[in-house]
Order: structure tokens, then sequence, then C-alpha cells
């Protein structure tokens, strides 16, 4: 046990990949986000009744190869923190509810941002009697990010449009 | 009187390569397979309904035999097999929910899918237009000092929706009671009348994180019904993506369960890893999770030289890497405080709820779909299923841990003994009715897929049982007696899907 607390970690440390796309996306955000919104952006997210698959490339923004922090964007625990509501899947009416009252609690000014092809009418999920459709069937949509699921570069690259379009409308002043 | 044991007497090699037979039944032998489940002689594997009757997928692990039952839901009834068995009752409410057939003698007649948010009740059998819906009663709870905290179905982090309801004393949980269903889409209601193509894209979006064992198991269950004859090709590359698919989702949450031991490095460590096993999976596959790779049939995507020169690379990578964490997580006497004696199932519970997966194998049932019920390519090629008897977190990381070293030899040797050939037979025209039983190792556990075919080779049913229905009861048992801050740690753990069990 002693060995165990005195010891240095066996690992290197995680390498931080210079992927072209990424590099390039932080120049964007540095660009826009940085300017407007106070270097930060926080992010809530609803799964309104995905296959998992959308919540799985979400998660990999952490990861230390996108390193979403770095771009000033985090994820929040609660909604009454959050500036953007990421919702995915095609919203079942078992999770209409839920997702309504996540986005009242949130403050204004917000965005509520669709990510995959369920979350823009359903998907292959539209008809059926479980499904109320896409998100927009509930709220505003700002911004849409498809994909099946969308994968990191994807969603980063759309969020970097929400910011770049919300401060060109200069909602956020 | 016919043995309900002598019926399930179906062997892998044989429904495998051809239609599944089903045994009709009358309620009287219905109730006594419900007993032989009870006693232990059986092992239910899954339970399911069409508008005219309710079968049930049995598992003899003694003769590792398989057998499928029905019996008519006469005037819209059938005796509960959940009243004797408890690994049934969920099962059951959701049969109920969607057809209406009333499990009679159930001790719990409470909705389970449907939350009065649909408009209509029984949606695939006599669909009527919903009437007032009373409010979902949890289990009432008594005692001294007793409070309840709530949590979700939105949760605090980037995960699936669904109630968890604890009653704790103090810190301690004396009582978890789940509440599901928040992403039930009406799969089976899409399904119904479906070519085999749209099933194959509803199959493998179920649950997102197996898209590769569900779209086989699917692929399976309708060749099978068809007696199809797919390409030896092709076989091995869906185990190839089957075993790339495990690899990934071992690596994420052997992290993401230390992360919630408070452990961030691992969690930073294994995601880098499982990162590139998803980049060399599009590049070798054309996609990050392989989705729509798997097809009726064979598969849709070939693997070609550079592709195979990343995977090789990839498994030279992790075989690197892998084991200074795997030492790492052994030396690290803090971490191991949390997982060790950590929400423990008992070997005697994850026998009884024929808990699969790592679940099961933690907790001494030795059962791998792969190496019991086999299915080509694994029948050649060599693989060890780990198995412990402790059953707590601890446990099931370690089964993870050797399964993810498990893989990565299959992929080298998949990798060495990949046959030329074809990639995709055309599938064979029905004529007649047709039914069929596909059965799949995911990373999870065993995924049943049930097909019933038409004429014209369109599914007039289909059903899909995640491994997560005989996992999730087991969560509520195993967090009994912990303390409540302990709950993500056990609940990643366990990973069960959501999207899975509610479809
Ligand atoms: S878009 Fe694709 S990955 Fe996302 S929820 Fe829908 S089916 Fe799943």
């Amino acid at each position: 046990m002693l060995e165990g607390l005195l010891r240095r970690p066996l690992t290197e440390s995680a390498p931080k990949v210079a992927d072209e796309d990424i590099a390039q996306l932080g120049k964007l955000f540095e660009d826009t986000l940085y300017r407007h919104l106070g270097r930060s952006l926080s992010i809530r997210m609803v799964d309104a009744g995905s296959c998992n698959g959308c919540e799985m490339e979400v998660n990999a923004l952490s990861n230390p190869y996108y390193d979403l922090e770095r771009f000033g964007l985090h994820f929040v625990a609660s909604p009454r923190h959050a500036d953007v509501l990421m919702v995915s899947g095609p919203v079942t009416r078992n999770m209409v509810e839920a997702l309504k009252r996540t986005h009242d609690a949130m403050p204004e000014p917000k965005w509520v941002v669709a990510i995959g092809d369920c979350a823009r009418d359903g998907g292959c999920f539209a008809g059926s009697y479980a499904v109320a459709g896409g998100v927009e069937a509930v709220l505003k949509v700002d911004l849409h990010i498809s994909g099946c699921p969308p994968n990191p570069i994807q969603l980063l690259q759309g969020l970097q449009a929400l910011v770049h379009q919300s401060a060109m409308d200069g909602e956020v002043a | 009187m016919p043995d309900i044991l002598e019926m399930v007497s179906v062997g892998a090699e044989e429904f495998r390569s051809g239609p599944m037979p089903v045994s009709p039944v009358s309620p009287k032998l219905w109730q006594q397979a419900a007993g032989d489940l009870a006693r232990g002689q059986l092992t239910l594997l899954g339970l399911w309904a069409d508008r005219g009757s309710v079968r049930m997928a049995l598992f003899n692990s003694t003769t590792g035999k398989v057998g499928v039952l029905r019996t008519n839901a006469r005037r819209g009834a059938f005796p509960s097999v959940g009243a004797l068995h408890a690994p049934a009752q969920r099962l059951e409410r959701s049969v109920q929910d969607l057809y209406g057939h009333v499990p009679e003698g159930a001790t719990d007649a409470r909705p389970w899918l449907d939350h009065g948010a649909w408009e209509v009740s029984h949606p695939l059998g006599k669909a009527e237009k919903a009437g007032e819906t009373a409010s979902y009663d949890f289990l009432p709870v008594e005692g001294e000092s007793l409070h309840q905290v709530a949590v979700g179905p939105v949760h605090a982090g980037v995960i699936e929706p669904g109630h968890f309801r604890f009653t704790v004393q103090g810190e301690t949980v004396v009582r978890l009671e789940q509440r599901f269903g928040y992403t039930h889409k009406g799969t089976d209601s899409l399904m119904t009348n479906a070519p085999v193509e749209r099933g194959a894209k509803l199959a493998g979006r179920t649950s997102g994180d197996s898209t590769v064992a569900y779209a086989w198991a699917f692929a399976q269950a309708v060749e099978a019904a068809l007696g199809a004859t797919v390409p030896v090709r092709a076989l091995w590359l869906r185990a190839l993506m089957a075993e790339l698919e495990r690899l990934a989702n071992h690596l994420g949450d052997i992290g993401a369960i230390c992360n919630d031991a408070a452990f961030a490095m691992m969690l930073a460590q294994c995601s880098v890893l499982r990162e590139r096993v998803l980049r060399a999976c599009d590049g070798s596959f054309g996609h990050r999770m392989m989705r729509d790779c798997v097809t009726p049939g064979g598969v849709a995507r070939d693997l070609d030289g550079t592709g195979r020169q990343m995977l090789l690379d990839l498994v030279a990578d992790i075989r690197g890497t892998f084991p200074s964490l795997v030492a790492l997580y052994d030396q690290t006497a803090s971490l191991l405080d949390r997982t060790t004696g950590t929400g423990i199932v008992t070997p005697a519970l994850a026998a009884r709820f024929g808990a699969g997966g790592f679940v099961g194998r933690a907790s001494g049932r030795d059962f791998d779909a792969r190496r019991d019920l086999p299915y080509a390519p694994y029948d050649q090629l060599r693989f060890e299923v780990p198995c412990h008897a402790e059953g707590d977190v601890n446990a099931r990381i370690l089964i993870r841990m050797a399964e993810v070293e498990q893989s990565l030899s299959l992929i080298t040797q998949i990798l060495r003994q990949l046959p030329e050939g074809d990639l995709l037979a055309e599938l064979p025209v029905a004529g007649e009715p047709r039914e069929g039983l596909g059965l799949v190792e995911g990373f999870r556990g065993d995924i049943l897929i049930f097909v019933s075919l038409d004429a014209k080779g369109r599914l007039a049913n289909c059903h899909m049982r995640d491994p997560s229905w005989f996992q999730w009861p087991l969560l509520e048992a195993a967090i009994e007696g912990n303390i409540i801050a302990d709950f993500p740690l056990c609940n990643k753990s366990f990973n069960c899907s959501y999207s899975g069990q509610d479809r």
C-alpha cells in the first residue's frame, strides 16, 4: 500500500494531438466566443430519447483529443447554469415534459442546439406513437447538427457556428 | 403430459442455421415453465408478445439447449411468469402496456413503458384512445427516519434519462426503485410490416453503443429464419467489428468507472485509447461506430490493406499502453478501496436473473454466447471467458480488463486468418411465414432478437431483448446497504442501457 502511495504513476501523460481540424476550430472560437461571450459557454445536455449513440460522441468531446474545455465550452450539471441546451434523440412523448422543464429552468439568453438526425425530425423513429418528433416539435431550435451520430469535429464545428451566428446577430452584446 | 424441459431442446447448430421451432403450450404448461424457472432449472432469455399470443425463450444451462414456448392470450390474458419468477416482471408489464395482454396473478400490475403520454393505449394490440392516466405509485416504504431522494429522468451528466427513487436512512440506501421507459420510441411498432432493410437500420439504433452487436443479432435472426448462407468473409468481418466495439466500450467504461471513484487520470488515459479505437474503425470501416456496416446477408463494408494495417497498429498501440493502466489500477490503494466490496451482486441473484455479460461473469455466472451458444467464426477462434465470484465493482472492472486482452487477441487472430471472398449474399425468398432467433454476445452481454417474417419476407414481428433487462434489477439489489454517494460508481460499473431496455 505504501508503495502505491509513494510511487509515481506508471503512465505517461496523455498526448495532445495537434489535429488540424481541431486547431482551426480553436482559432475560430477565439475570434468569436472569446470576444463576444466573455470566453465561456455553458452547455446543458439532455437526451430526449436517443439511442445513446449521440451521447457517446458528446462524451468524446471531453477526451484529451478534443478537450472541449480549452475552447471555453463546458458541460454543466444544472440547467440554471446553462447558456445552451443541447438535445439529442427523437423527442419521445415520455420525455416532452422533462425537456420543456429543463428549458424553462435556463436563464435568458439561451440557445437550443439539436444534435443528430433524430433530433431534426425524429429520424428513423418518426411516425411512431411514442415519438413527438424532432426537437422543433417542442422547442425553438437555433441550430441543428446532423449526423448519425455527428462526430466530435462536426459537433465542435456546429457549436462554433452557433457562437458565430449569435455574435453576428448581436444578441449577445 | 409433455415435459417443459424436453421442449427446451434446440441446440445452437440448429437454430443458427435454420428457422427456430416454437412449441405451442397450454396455459398449464406455461405455468409449469414458470415453476421450472423459479426452481432454477431453466434461465429466462426473453418474454414477449404478438397480437394473439405471448412467448418466452428459455435456456437450459446444463444441456446448453434453448427453446421458445408460445401460449395464446385467451380473452386477453395469460398466466403470469413474473408472479413466480421476478426476472419476468418488467417484461410482462411491458407486454401489458404494448399489447394489452394481462399477466394473470401478477404481483405488480403497474405500467412500465407507458407513462400515459402516448395518446393511445396498447398501441400494438387493440389500440384505443388513452384515457385519464393515474399517477405512478412508487412502492411504499415504512420505517423510522427514512427519507427519499428522487433523481432524474434528466441527470447531471451526459447520460440517458431514467428515474431513480432512493430511500435512505442517514447516508445508507435501504431501497432503490427504478423507473424507466423515458426513451421508449415504439421501435417494435416501426418494425411491424417493415422490410428487413429498415428493420436492420432500426436494430442498429436500439442501443447506439452496441450497434454492431444489434445489427448482427438481427441479421442472424433473419438469416436463420430464411435459411440463408452468409459468405464466410462477412462472418469474420462481423466478428472483427464486434470485437472492436467491445474494445471501445470496455476501454471507455473502465476509465469512466475509475473517474466515478475520483480517479480522473484513468479516464483521460482510457478515453485516449477509446478515441484511437473509434478513429481506427472510422479509417477501416468508414464510421466511428461502424453503424449499418452489418446487414442481413453479410456486411456492407470491406476491409482493405490500409484498414488492416491501421487495426494492426491499433492493437500494437493498446498492447503497449494498456498493461501499465491495469498495473496502475492494481496499485492504487485509494481506488481499490472504493471499488472493492462495493455494489455486490451475489452469484445466486446473477444466476436467477440470468444476468449476461460482465455483470453476470463478475458474479460467477460463467456464460458467454460466443462460447456457450457458439456462432461462426467464434467456433474457430481461441479465447477465454474470464469469470469471478466476488460480484463487486472491482470484479466487474477486472472482468472488463481481462476482456480487453481477449478482444485484442481475437482481433489479431481474425486479421491473420481473414478469409477472402464475397461480402454479401442475396437472401432467399420466404414463400411462407418464418421465424428465427438471433443471439449475439455484445459488450454488455447477450442480445436476443426474435423475428417473425411473413410470406413476402417482411417483418411481421420483431422482439429485441437487451441484456440490460436482466441487469438493471440487480443494480437495485447491489446498491442496498451502500452509501448513496457510491451510486454513480455502482451504476457506472453496470453501465446498463436505457434505450436498449426502453426501445
Ligand atoms: S441520430 Fe443516430 S446516433 Fe443519434 S440518437 Fe438518432 S439514431 Fe442514435
